[in-house]
């Protein structure tokens, strides 16, 4: 049983908690690519500037003397979202949308927001250097610990607050965001113009709007992403930037332009790069009498070893874009 | 053309001689022996997007390559591998990857048994894993062993660092053509995730082989082509000046390097084969039509654009005498190289040499740069008592990645085709 458990630990919860990110990211990328038809590849560094932005709220919430029993983060983050909102409204303003205007192609645009990320992790490390920070420096992580009423167990399912909420996040996000794109008047014109952008704009469609709002969600979701991942490990200027590919790795996977399949593709990155370093070899253990005399479990049955871990998602990448390159749910193409 | 060539060339001098005269001889001509390295890449770049308009994200992956074929053919041979069980167990290793191709290989021609459809797709993942398996199943005792006996990793061959840039080329055309063909049927975007994905592939695995590149523990110091400042100080000739000395030479063998490839790029641009790349990036339909292999040609000059990528990488790993796999970064190799090609004008030679030098000139000295106005800044506002700024040194090495950043951006909105861009003769 006690194997079990730590099966749970190490890949249902963190299967989840990684799933949660990659989704939350993922979905940012995909209504980005289904409006505007670029890989934009700053979202990796949104997501770390709107952490940094909850951070510097935070610090200055903490600096009254509150004291809260949740992290003061998630007090400040609807405000953290909206600042980041207003800031991807700016960098579109500023960088992408004079490219758009001169009829720039997708591959000009990617190229520009490499330049985004460039600047915008340049200011961060200048402004705030190449050091870590931690949310918890004023009160500590709660930890969870859920002990197991059966078969004798000894150990317990663990995980923190902050994994708490960011599988609830997600989760709200996932609910709000259905309801937006399926009832509200915008949402339709989203999903008008991402299928179809001259149709959209011929019936009617105000595509520069659509545009806008596309941007404020973005910037938002990317604020609560990074946010999110800087709770659950620190806070550091390359904090989303490295795993900037899983995200698109989820994005492709799960069919770009499709926010339903990124949430899916995250998860299933998620849970691919967990199960891919677990060691299988521990749960076959209870049942070593069961085997015959000769057969000897071996000491290590990880997929991979666990140095590659992320390199499940590239290698996941790599075979979807070669076998189906719309990914699971038909995604769009340029 | 020529005219606004020959200004800026003669603008770059400037800014070299400027700088150098600022840093002395010795740091100029490091500068000088490095930016001729990158000035090679952004080539082999400009003619994997300037001609064929194919998009590589993968620099970094063929740049470690380099490095890694120059380590391997010119680091001294290691006695100690060679004495120990190693060469035997990787021996088996190498058996191993082959079965395991051949099962791959013959599941791909299963349908000429009449094994087709859904079958063959189910034999194809059955093969693919059980080639993983027999493989993993050889070279994990082997790796462990090399790892944990004397020898620690198989060392080099002791052969030219020249050849070693050759070997390069040569391993880079070997993966280039794998990734070409996997890969180059995709569209733009989806091919540059596609080889950002793979050259992180090759990053992970350079750096967690340490029986083979010795991963983080980094392998130094790796044979130089040319005498050392050592030697040169060995024959008598002051320190500050044996430094000038060693590194003119190894700068004498990068250019005769740089300008034996530029002249032959140059003169494959302008003949036919130029031509056919360029109605190839231009409209891939009609050139298709008009009885080219679209496919065949893309894959060729992806090849050829990543031997010169990873033939400079070697030049850079050969000069640097380490070889460190932990020090390779996006950032630094794959969109800096972006950058300069961007800045330079894509599909012109001149335009992407032009590029590489101007541009990792301004890297370079945008640190010092910064420091310097950090530390005004810093005088004046404890001057003003607002108190001095914190960590200028490890804040103004990072000033870099915000100038390239900035750099991209402008360039992008006010010259998107270049500082020198593509010259179209047009037959009347």
């Amino acid at each position: 049983m006690n194997e079990f458990i730590f099966f749970i630990n190490n890949v249902v919860v963190s299967g989840l908690v990684l799933g949660s990110v990659y989704a939350l990211g993922g979905i940012g990328i995909t209504l980005v690519f289904g409006i505007l038809r670029f890989a934009h590849f700053a979202h990796g560094d949104m997501m770390t500037m709107g952490a940094f932005v909850t951070f510097l709220l935070a610090a200055m919430l903490t600096a009254t003397g509150i004291v809260l029993p949740i992290p003061l983060a998630i007090i400040v983050l609807p405000f953290a979202m909206l600042i980041t909102a207003g800031l991807a409204l700016g960098i579109d303003r500023g960088f992408y949308q004079p490219l758009r205007a001169r009829g720039a192609r997708p591959v000009t645009l990617l190229i520009g927001s490499i330049g985004v990320t460039l600047i915008i992790q340049g200011l961060i490390r200048l402004v705030f250097g190449t050091g870590t920070y931690s949310f918890f420096d004023e009160a500590p992580k709660v930890l969870y610990r859920v002990p197991v009423p059966l078969f004798d167990a000894q150990r317990t399912i663990n995980f923190t607050q902050p994994q708490v909420l960011m599988v609830f996040a997600t989760i709200l996000v996932v609910v709000v965001l259905h309801l937006f794109l399926t009832r509200s008047k915008f949402g339709k014109a989203m999903r008008a113009m991402a299928d179809n952008a001259d149709l959209a704009q011929v019936s009617g469609i105000n595509t520069k709007l659509v545009i806008r709002v596309t941007w404020i969600i973005a910037g938002s979701l990317a604020c609560l992403a990074g946010t999110m991942l800087a709770l659950d490990v620190t806070l550091k200027p390359d904090l989303a930037f490295n795993i900037v590919l899983p995200l698109f790795a989820a994005a492709i996977v799960g069919g770009l332009g499709q926010a339903y399949g990124a949430i899916a593709g995250g998860f299933l990155i998620g849970f691919a790069e967990v199960c891919a370093v677990f060691n299988w070899a521990i749960l076959l253990r209870p049942f070593k009498d069961r085997f015959p005399e000769w057969f000897e479990i071996p000491n290590n049955l990880a997929i991979v070893p666990t140095e590659y871990k992320l390199t499940v998602a590239f290698v996941i990448l790599v075979i979807t874009l070669l076998v189906r390159p719309t990914g699971i749910f038909k995604g769009a193409s340029s | 053309m020529i005219k606004r060539t020959l200004g800026l060339y003669a603008l770059l001098v400037v800014l070299f001689a400027g700088v150098g005269f600022q840093l002395g001889a010795a740091n100029i001509s490091l500068l000088l022996v490095q930016s001729f390295a990158y000035a090679l890449i952004a080539l082999g770049l400009n003619i994997q997007w300037g001609y064929g308009g194919l998009f590589n994200f993968g620099i970094m992956g063929f740049l470690m390559v380099g490095g890694f074929a120059v380590t391997l053919v010119s680091f001294p041979v290691n006695p100690e591998f060679w004495a120990s069980d190693g060469p035997l167990l990787l021996g088996r290793a190498l058996l191993a990857a082959l079965i395991g191709a051949g099962l791959i290989i013959g599941a791909r021609f299963s349908d000429r048994i009449g094994i087709t459809g859904r079958l063959k797709t189910v034999l194809m993942v059955i093969s693919w894993i059980a080639a993983y398996i027999i493989y993993r199943s050889q070279i994990d005792p082997a790796a462990a062993y090399i790892e944990a006996t004397e020898a620690g990793w198989v060392g080099g061959l002791g052969l030219h660092p020249v050849l070693g840039w050759a070997f390069g080329g040569l391993l880079a055309a070997g993966i280039a053509f794998i990734i070409g063909k996997i890969c180059l049927g995709l569209r733009t975007d989806y091919l540059a995730i596609a080889t950002i994905g793979i050259s992180e592939i090759v990053r992970a695995l350079l750096k967690n082989m340490d029986w083979l590149s010795r991963g983080t523990l980094t392998v130094s110091p790796i044979p130089w082509p040319v005498p050392l400042p050592q030697d040169y100080q060995a024959s008598g000739v002051e320190i500050a000046q044996s430094f000038v000395y060693a590194r003119l030479g190894f700068l004498v063998l990068v250019v005769i390097v740089l300008a034996l490839i530029f002249f032959l790029v140059q003169r494959a641009y302008g003949g036919p084969w130029g031509r056919m790349m360029r109605a190839i990036r231009d409209n891939y339909i009609a050139a298709g039509a008009m009885g080219k292999n679209v496919t065949a040609r893309q894959l060729e000059i992806f090849i050829f654009g990543s031997v010169l990528m990873a033939i400079g990488g070697a030049i850079l790993v050969s000069f640097a005498q380490i070889y460190d796999p932990g020090s390779y970064q996006p950032i630094n190799q794959t969109f800096l190289i972006w950058v300069m090609l961007i800045v330079g004008g894509a599909g012109n030679n001149w335009g992407a040499m032009f590029g590489g030098l101007l541009i990792y000139l301004a890297w370079m000295v945008s640190d010092p740069l910064a420091q310097f106005v950090f530390n005004t800044i810093s005088t004046w506002s404890s001057d003003a008592g607002l108190g001095a700024i914190p960590d200028i040194q490890s804040r103004a090495s990072q000033m870099r990645v915000l100038v390239l950043g900035l750099v991209i951006t402008v360039a992008l909105r006010y010259t998107p085709r270049g500082l020198l861009p593509e010259v179209m003769h047009r037959e009347r």
